[in-house]
């Protein structure tokens, strides 16, 4: 800088003096020392590891980096030689110059590394040095892999998840949570069982977690049994098969129920006649006719257990002839309701004979006349219900209307592929004692599911919809359908993450 | 010869001891074994005065002198002052002055005819070492540092310097003080030459860390080798006989 402002500076030569240890002509250092004897004097690499044990999966060639992740690389990578130095501990004290493999037989289970080292010493004076790690490998399956090999007859915690229904309606609603969550990675067996699913476990700790999960999201009652396997009195260890029976409580969504009068009155003659709207770790009861509702957790419902009056397979579907609404648009629980009288007649009546209902609905915001509708037909119904019973001059209305039937416009797109899809549980199936039948009605329940999410934005709001990659949208159709019933957006779907060997072979042939 | 010894345990004599032609001021230290080889080298021709300065045990770095006189920083006491003129040879003049840089050993360094001295040292300290050490002054720096008196070593026959000192510094210094200098290091590799050794001009004391080529480049560069307080006279002698003849 003086120079180029051009001042006088006074040249400097650097001299030579001895070095204090060996006597050798050399340039002054901060340590007046030459780097030969720097190097016999002090070590650098002193308190670095020179011996590492690192952790290798053999089934898919990932290294442990602790204190849980698998790392995927190959020999002689560079991310491998980036995981073996972000091994050593006390690597910061110096300064990494290079680093490099030693080429070593794989099977000698060795990884050799030369690294370079700087650091400073002796007041100031920056020596390098070089020397090699060791690192052993040690083959130790990671926890995928384990859970892969993992013979699945040797569980020790089952989970009974069962619900005393007629449909599995709740069971797919699950079955897309538990995916979402990823809460059965740990399961190593899942069996589909009548009115319920098997999930079993290597842990106990797993299946605990798992059942709590369950009581988030579903009103359930559980109780927990243990078996004694084997045991040695010597050592005091005690080996047990645990069982978690878990019962979902048997109401579901669209329900009709009639409420025992303990309950009732205990919400404040709600009632008695509701519908299950919602079904989380409470239910949701909707009286149709005054909008009054309540929440029942799973502690209040299993103290008065009770089953519903009829359930959505009974649905009868209604042509709305005339709507007149009652009340201002009410929201019950997030939801919209309006009362309105509906002038209605059974489908199947239609045409061919005079039968009108006229029936007090919460649905008046949906319905049109001209619209078709779902309901439960107590006027054709014959209930034994007990609870029923226990109200003497109760009035039961003819009907109840439930939801809007989309039925007749999907007739046009039945068969047509959906633009999206759902994952599914890797589960077992035991087909072989009942016939086709079941698996029809299995079939044709999952259809109906699907056609629940589309209908009901509230109910695909947990889980994760994926885009189909065989759909190919028909402009034609879609100009001449409209948007009569309701459909999934392809903003709320999520693209499926795909990873195969294939792919990435031929990416890199491309390349 | 060059000798090796230790002060407590520290290896900076410098600090710990002064020694000129004339006289050697030693610190009271625990041990008796610092003074005693001081003692055991220079007995018989110099005397050997164990003192403080200001209190303290660091007289080396506060006070400067040669065979002519000894200056001490402000902070002497007038028991200190008193003890040392009366320990001190007669020719020796001792003078307490008034500067506000008191390390004075650091500031100043000098052999019988020249002294390098601090750049910021006052006017009136200038006259005063020119006076009383009888020398000629020069405000000098040694490889940048201003503390000449910590980073170099000089007798009258030659002088250690720091070991960064550049080759063009070495040779105005050396013209200034018309001896032979050279860079080198002390106690392995320490570049305050000042505190790590003390030297006239038939002795030299430096610290026990000091190695051997160390040492013989002290002893080469001081002369030392050949050197016995009989030979100055010696020397001295022949150039008086050459002149009678």
């Amino acid at each position: 800088m003086a120079q180029e402002a051009g001042m006088f500076t006074v040249p400097k030569t650097i001299g030579s003096v001895l070095c204090c240890k060996c006597g050798i002509l050399m340039q002054p250092n901060a340590a007046n020392m030459c780097a030969k004897c720097l190097l016999s004097e002090v070590d650098i690499t002193e308190g670095l590891q020179k011996h590492v044990v690192i952790i290798h999966c053999p089934e898919c060639e990932s290294y442990l980096q602790p204190p849980r992740t698998w790392i995927k690389t190959q020999l002689e990578s560079k991310e491998l030689l980036t995981f073996c130095i972000k091994r050593l501990k006390n690597l910061n004290k110096v300064h990494l110059v290079h680093a490099e493999f030693i080429w070593t037989e794989p099977h000698s289970k060795r990884i050799k590394v030369r690294l370079r080292v700087q650091k400073e010493v002796l007041n100031g004076a920056v020596l390098e040095q070089a020397y090699t790690v060791e690192y052993v490998v040690q083959d130790q399956m990671c926890e995928s892999c384990t859970r892969v090999q993992a013979n699945p007859d040797q569980w020790v915690a089952a989970v009974q998840l069962r619900q005393h229904v007629s449909h599995r309606r709740t069971f797919f609603y699950l079955e897309q949570l538990i995916i979402k969550h990823d809460e059965a990675r740990n399961a190593i067996r899942i069996k589909q069982m009548d009115q319920g699913i098997d999930f079993f476990f290597v842990n106990r700790s797993h299946a605990g977690k798992f059942v709590d999960f369950v009581g988030e999201v579903a009103p359930i009652r559980k109780r927990n049994d243990k078996q004694l396997v084997s045991h040695d009195q010597k050592s005091n260890n005690y080996n047990y098969k645990y069982t978690f029976s878990v019962e979902i409580c048997p109401i579901c969504r669209e329900d009709l129920i009639c409420l025992p009068p303990k309950v009732a009155a205990s919400q404040g003659n709600l009632g008695p006649l509701v519908i299950c709207t919602k079904v989380t770790n409470s239910l949701a009861l909707l009286d149709p006719f005054t909008l009054r509702h309540c929440f029942l957790n799973a502690e209040q419902y299993w103290r008065v257990p009770f089953k519903a009056l009829l359930s959505s397979r009974q649905l009868v579907e209604y042509i709305v002839l005339d709507i007149e609404t009652v009340s201002s648009e009410v929201i019950v629980g997030g939801s919209k309701y309006v009362v309105a009288d509906a002038q209605i007649a059974r489908v199947s009546d239609f045409g061919k004979n005079d039968i009108i209902f006229n029936v007090r609905t919460h649905l008046g915001h949906l319905l049109n006349p001209g619209d078709y509708a779902l309901g439960y037909d107590l006027y054709g119904a014959n209930s034994n219900d007990i609870e029923l019973d226990r109200y003497k001059g109760l009035v039961v209305p003819e009907v109840i209307l439930i939801k809007k039937s989309y039925e007749e416009k999907r007739q046009k797109k039945r068969n047509k592929p959906r633009s999206w899809k759902l994952k599914s549980l890797n589960m077992e199936i035991d087909n072989s004692t009942r016939g086709r039948d079941h698996e029809e009605k299995m079939d044709s329940e999952y259809e109906q599911f699907k056609r629940d999410l589309e209908e009901n934005p509230e109910l695909r709001f947990n889980i994760s919809l994926y885009q189909n990659k065989e759909y190919q949208p028909s402009e034609m159709a879609s100009d001449t359908d409209g948007e009569d019933f309701p459909s999934i957006r392809i903003e709320e779907l999520l693209a499926d993450l795909e990873l195969s060997d294939e792919e990435m072979e031929d990416g890199s042939k491309r390349e | 010869m060059a000798t090796r010894l230790q002060f407590e345990n520290n290896c900076e004599v410098g600090v710990f001891s002064k020694l000129t032609n004339a006289y050697c001021l030693v610190a009271i230290g625990g041990s008796e074994s610092f003074y005693s080889t001081f003692e055991a080298e220079l007995a018989d021709v110099i005397p050997v005065v164990k003192t403080s300065i200001g209190g303290t045990r660091i007289i080396g770095r506060l006070c400067a002198g040669n065979k002519n006189g000894l200056l001490l920083p402000h902070t002497t006491t007038d028991q200190e002052l008193q003890h040392l003129r009366n320990s001190l040879p007669d020719s020796v003049v001792v003078q307490r002055i008034e500067e506000r840089l008191s390390a004075l050993g650091n500031c100043i360094v000098c052999n019988d005819h020249v002294a390098l001295t601090h750049p910021d040292l006052d006017k009136e300290t200038e006259e005063m070492i020119a006076d009383i050490l009888g020398v000629e002054v020069f405000r000098q720096t040694v490889a940048g540092n201003i503390l000449v008196g910590s980073y170099c070593a000089f007798s009258n026959r030659g002088g250690l310097v720091h070991p960064h000192t550049s080759i063009e510094d070495l040779d105005e210094l050396s013209t200034l003080l018309q001896v032979p200098l050279v860079a080198g290091s002390v106690n392995r590799g320490s570049e305050v030459i000042g505190a790590g050794l003390t030297v006239n001009d038939w002795t030299a004391f430096c610290g026990s860390d000091t190695t051997a080529t160390e040492l013989s480049v002290i002893e080469s560069v001081f002369k030392l080798r050949e050197a016995q307080p009989s030979a100055l006279v010696d020397e001295m002698r022949k150039s008086l006989i050459d002149t009678y003849v």
